[in-house]
């Protein structure tokens, strides 16, 4: 029997060297007090019915030290958990982006060339992935033990969260927040490959359109190019290039255009109005779902150019169906 | 020449609070605290009867890794009623409703507590508020989970959320109402000369958990009264569609239940402060750090709650903060014990099952308490949230800890409230029985959730079935080892042998009054001076038995 | 024959008021006081929710929430707060007068802040009514309505100004509604005669709980009404 589970992405080692210090530590203080308790309890037994016991004077000294040992203690702890904790909340900027619609019961994942996956999920090794989730219902959880990856699908905004897988092999994926009556079926797999064999899986079935430019149509079918035309005195701002960099709102506040942003736009265009622009953007919450949402987003992507570690691609000015996104 | 007065035959029997009046009304209308803790005692055995049964069949169910003895949703709304009954209707009052009512105002030498009638509606509350949940749960079924996270419980659960809101809405106030009772009868009824310093640990226990029931519970109160509404007249409060924020309610929902679990642990470890004192029959080492503990843990829990939320998409920031804050929160906890494991150096240390179950707690309680360390800790916890793991340390603390405290208390005052001795053999036997079943049931949830095995799943990977197979069987010796106590504490009742006012030699003016103890507890109100635990300069009435 | 004991004595001679478990009415008076206080904490951490909320969904629904304000009835609100803070004094009368034995004044003060609070519930009523009618009550019924500077459509979100309305204020008036039965007992007892210098705590408690009950009001008023008002 293992107590492990096996360690696949770069980051579930630093999980589990963390794990193994605070064993070495709760054993070392379970053993202290369990010994102490049982040597004291047997050593100093009442042997006769009368028997006083002798007083023992208070110790603001020894108060004091098992006082500040566990502080101590407790802060290394604490600095250890928060350094693993940033090494897994950053997501490097080359990651290759997965969006996953979470909903009662099964996940939907597709990779950003359009290959659509129900409940598996393929990804490279060596190459960090990043997870841009939805959920059409309740709230759900991705949780692949294997990788020590876990984020939770709250429904209403979007959750980002990456990872890195480092061994081929077939990984249980689970969801981890309590969401229903099949909440224990929303179950599946992680399959990570060598870069060779996910070519070779990338290359075969049918990918079919790819996210962004699904998104294109939609852009047009939901008359978004109506306002944000990207042409001059066009009553939206320019969505060309925004992807990633700052916006001045109408408030005075300078926001960064994440897929939060994006994504609170279209559905709360109220929250958070550009500087210089009109006020007359309509909500489409509740007309446009979770998947159309996320396919918007990877169209408005699509616009920027991808991080600049790899090759750069133009921005087109107006949308393009057959536009891929580039990787690096 | 005078005759002699004859020798009367029987001698008349002592009047006390069990006997002073008889009949269902006596009873049902009573003001006396030591009456209304009886009531406290079955009823909280009653929902923890229940909520047994219902982890019963969970257990059952996790035999196999297929969901073949329950449907999910059956399954779904049995961990609920387990859930929701062991927390609400049995932990949370359990400790300070039994032994805190009972023994308060005899500790601090009062007639009663401050609002005798206020007392009896808590529990009237509790009652109603427990029964009205359990019909929900039964009748119709729940399949929240214990948590109601929105927008499921709110929007998509088909289960009886607002009738079961109702219920623990209803009781929650008989846990403020108890806590407010406590407050103002420690600060105004303490015996002539029982200043702050010399009263009780177990009362600087109740006190800090009050605090903690006044200012938490109302929180849940308000929040189980906004999922109430939004599910019925469709608010929108906590739901996205509606510009609502899940989150929220997490907010709200861990803003209570965080500190509550430390209602659930303070009084138990009042509990153990008097037993290991007692039982080593020397002053308690360290009474003011213990004291200063109690209030410090009241304090820190109420800034910690975010510790739940460290997946659902909280900043960096505030992850950092609840992080090294719940850190904080573990050194009060450990103060205690190693000032309890002081008491016991150079006393003299008796046996008797009061101790035992306070030397299994400090394990229990030791070791739980360190794998929350586990889960304070950000980078760990992503792992280990939600799954078997969280279940085994919340686990070891409850169970290991709270009811081993429960049960401890329920021993040592045993005398006291009845009047009888229950029989020292089964009770051990029990203690270890329990002691076993428990740690067999609970360790190899840490084994199992460290590897993936997410909670509340009805059915499971094979790889996992070995550990979930020697669950079961723990939880069935389990199950047996609670059995035993009830069968002789009630046998007891009838054919134990009588007590004399101090069986165990104890200091604490609840021992200088007859076991039982009449309704009015002390002729005249006793006077306090020198030290609490004042073991060393000897004891007048220590004979046993 | 003996003679009763001084202690049976003293016990004979208690005021009828005095609870046997207390030693005298002075520490009667303290642990009342004391109780009613932590109530009243209690109380604001059990709205403290409902205003957390508020906060919250006013920050990230700014405009939603100022337009769904500007609707409310400003002149009925003030009314109301005026009508309250009145109520407070005559029920501070009332305990002024219970204080000295002033049996009349006493149910005199009772019945107007009775009354004042009835008031108040009527003219919530009034304004319950207003938003029935005009289908400002979140739910399937709900008709965003309209800015009233702009007349364009308010964000959906508006129906999260009301449903927090509705809460907030219908928590506050139920608390009235307990406020008026709490009074109306201390009418019936004040009628009997049993409130003097030596005793009137039930006064002094129940005025503690309507002041709080005003209080919470003070508070909702502002929050609720005066949201980005830019005219009266």
């Amino acid at each position: 029997m293992h107590f492990l589970p096996e360690e696949a992405s770069s980051f579930a080692g630093h999980v589990d060297a963390l794990y193994l210090f605070l064993i070495l530590v709760t054993a070392f203080f379970s053993l202290l007090i369990g010994t102490l308790v049982v040597v004291f309890a047997i050593k100093y037994r009442r042997r006769s019915p009368d028997e006083i016991a002798t007083d023992v004077h208070e110790s603001g000294a020894l108060e004091i030290i098992w006082t500040v040992i566990p502080f101590g203690l407790t802060i290394v702890m604490f600095l250890w958990g928060a350094s693993v904790y940033f090494r897994i909340t950053r997501p490097p900027t080359n990651a290759i982006d997965v969006y996953v619609t979470a909903k009662q019961w099964m996940w939907k994942l597709q990779h950003a060339d359009g290959h659509r996956e129900m409940n598996e999920l393929h990804v490279p090794i060596g190459q960090p992935v990043r997870l841009t989730m939805a959920s059409e219902d309740v709230i759900h959880s991705f949780y692949v033990p294997a990788f020590r990856f876990k984020r939770d699908v709250v429904p209403g905004r979007f959750s980002v969260a990456w990872f890195q897988a480092t061994k081929p092999g077939k990984y249980h994926l689970f969801c981890a927040e309590y969401c229903g009556t099949r909440h224990s079926n929303m179950i599946g797999w992680v399959y990570a490959m060598t870069p060779a064999d996910y070519q070779a899986w990338l290359a075969g079935g049918n990918p079919g359109e790819s996210l962004a430019a699904a998104g294109a149509k939609r852009f047009v079918e939901n008359a978004c190019n109506t306002c944000h035309g990207d042409v001059p005195g066009a009553r939206g701002p320019s969505l060309t290039g925004l992807y990633g960099h700052a916006v001045h709102l109408s408030n005075g506040q300078t926001v960064i255009a994440d897929e939060a942003y994006l994504r609170e736009s279209i559905v709360n265009p109220q929250a958070k109005l550009v500087a210089g622009y009109p006020t007359i953007m309509p909500t489409f919450q509740g007309l446009i779902g979770e998947e159309g949402l996320l396919q918007l987003i990877a169209y408005i992507k699509s616009l920027s150019p991808p991080a600049p570690a790899g090759a750069a691609a133009s921005p087109a000015p107006a949308p393009t169906p057959e536009r891929k996104v580039s990787r690096p | 020449m005078s005759t002699p007065e004859p020798v009367p035959a029987v001698r008349p029997p002592r009047l006390d609070y069990l006997n002073a009046s008889y009949g269902v009304r006596s009873w049902l209308l009573t003001s006396d605290h030591k009456r209304i803790a009886i009531l406290y005692l079955i009823t909280v055995t009653f929902f923890f009867a229940i909520g047994g049964v219902a982890a019963g069949l969970v257990r059952l169910e996790l035999l196999t890794p297929a969901g073949d003895v329950f449907q999910a949703e059956t399954y779904n709304k049995i961990f609920t009623t387990h859930g929701i009954m062991m927390v609400f209707f049995f932990l949370i009052p359990a400790i300070p409703a039994v032994l805190g009512n009972f023994l308060v105002p005899l500790m601090i030498g009062a007639k009663d507590l401050a609002f005798p009638r206020i007392n009896l509606l808590s529990w009237y509350l509790l009652a109603v508020g427990g029964l009205t949940a359990l019909w929900a749960l039964i009748h119709g079924g729940l399949d929240t989970g214990w948590t109601f996270y929105t927008p499921y419980s709110t929007v998509y659960s088909n289960g009886w959320v607002v009738v079961t809101a109702v219920g623990i809405f209803i009781a929650g106030f008989s846990s403020i109402l108890t806590g407010l009772n406590f407050i103002v009868t420690l600060h105004t009824m303490r015996a002539p000369g029982m200043t702050w310093t010399r009263m009780p640990l177990f009362c600087w226990g109740m006190y800090a958990t009050s605090i903690i029931q006044i200012l938490g519970t109302p929180v849940i109160a308000i929040t189980l009264l906004l999922v109430g509404a939004e599910r019925l007249f469709h608010l929108g409060i906590f739901d996205p569609a509606q510009g609502g924020d899940p989150v929220l309610f997490q907010h709200l929902f861990w803003f209570y239940s965080h500190p509550a679990v430390y209602i659930m642990i303070l009084p138990a470890m009042a509990v153990i402060s008097e037993l290991v004192t007692a039982f080593s029959r020397k002053p308690i080492f360290g009474y003011k750090f213990i004291a200063g503990s109690s209030i410090a843990i009241a304090a820190l829990s109420f800034l910690v709650w975010g510790h739940h939320m460290f997946v659902s998409g909280q900043s960096v920031y505030a992850g950092l903060v609840f992080s090294v804050l719940s850190f904080m929160v573990a050194i009060p906890s450990a103060i205690k014990v190693f000032n309890w494991t002081a008491t016991l150096y150079k006393g003299s240390v008796s046996y008797e099952t009061p101790l035992l179950y306070a030397l299994g707690f400090i394990g229990l309680f030791t070791f739980g308490g360190l794998t929350g360390l586990f889960l304070a800790a950000l980078g760990l916890d992503i792992h280990v949230h939600d799954t078997y793991f969280i279940v085994a340390h919340f686990h070891y603390i409850m169970v290991g800890g709270t009811i081993m405290a429960y049960l401890g208390g329920m021993h040592y005052w045993w005398p006291k409230i009845s009047g009888k001795l229950y029989p020292e053999y089964w009770s051990r036997v029990s203690a270890w029985v329990i002691f076993i079943g428990f740690n067999l049931t609970f360790f190899p949830q840490f084994i199992v959730g460290y590897l993936g095995m997410p909670r509340r799943y009805h059915q499971y990977p094979e790889e996992f079935q070995v550990l979930n197979v020697m669950s079961t069987a723990g939880a069935s010796i389990l199950g047996i080892g609670y059995l035993i106590p009830l069968i002789y504490f009630i046998w007891s009742m009838r054919y134990g042998k009588d007590a004399a006012d101090n069986p165990w030699g104890a200091t604490g003016l609840e021992w200088q009054t007859p076991s039982p103890p009449p309704t009015e507890n002390f002729a005249e109100t006793p006077v306090v001076s020198g030290r609490p635990y004042d073991y060393a300069t000897g004891r007048e009435d220590v004979a046993l038995g | 024959m003996a003679s009763p004991t001084p202690a049976a004595l003293a016990h004979d001679d208690a005021p009828p008021e005095l609870r046997h478990h207390f030693p005298d009415l002075a520490k009667q008076r303290e642990a009342s006081s004391l109780g009613m206080w932590v109530f009243l904490v209690t109380e604001v951490l059990f709205f403290g929710g409902m205003f957390l909320a508020y906060a919250i969904y006013r920050e990230t629904h700014r405009r939603a929430f100022e337009g769904a304000s500007n609707l409310l009835d400003l002149k009925l609100g003030a009314t109301n707060t005026i009508v309250l803070i009145v109520s407070s004094l005559t029920m501070a009368l009332a305990v002024w007068a219970s204080g000295r034995s002033r049996k009349n004044a006493t149910v005199l003060f009772l019945i107007l802040t009775m009354f004042l609070g009835a008031t108040f519930l009527g003219i919530k009523y009034v304004e319950y009514k207003q938003k029935f009618e005009r289908h400002e009550v979140p739910g399937p019924h709900f008709v965003v309505p309209l800015d009233e500077e702009t007349h364009q459509p308010l964000p959906r979100q508006s129906e999260m100004f009301f449903s927090l309305y509705f809460c907030m204020t219908g928590l506050h008036a139920i608390h009235m509604i307990i406020g008026l039965g709490l009074v109306s007992w201390l009418v019936v007892r004040a009628r009997r005669g049993e409130f003097s210098e030596r005793y009137n705590t039930p006064v002094d408690m129940v005025g503690l709980y309507w002041h709080f009950v005003d209080i919470i009001w003070i508070y909702l008023f502002p929050l609720l009404y005066l949201l980005g008002r830019h005219t009266l």
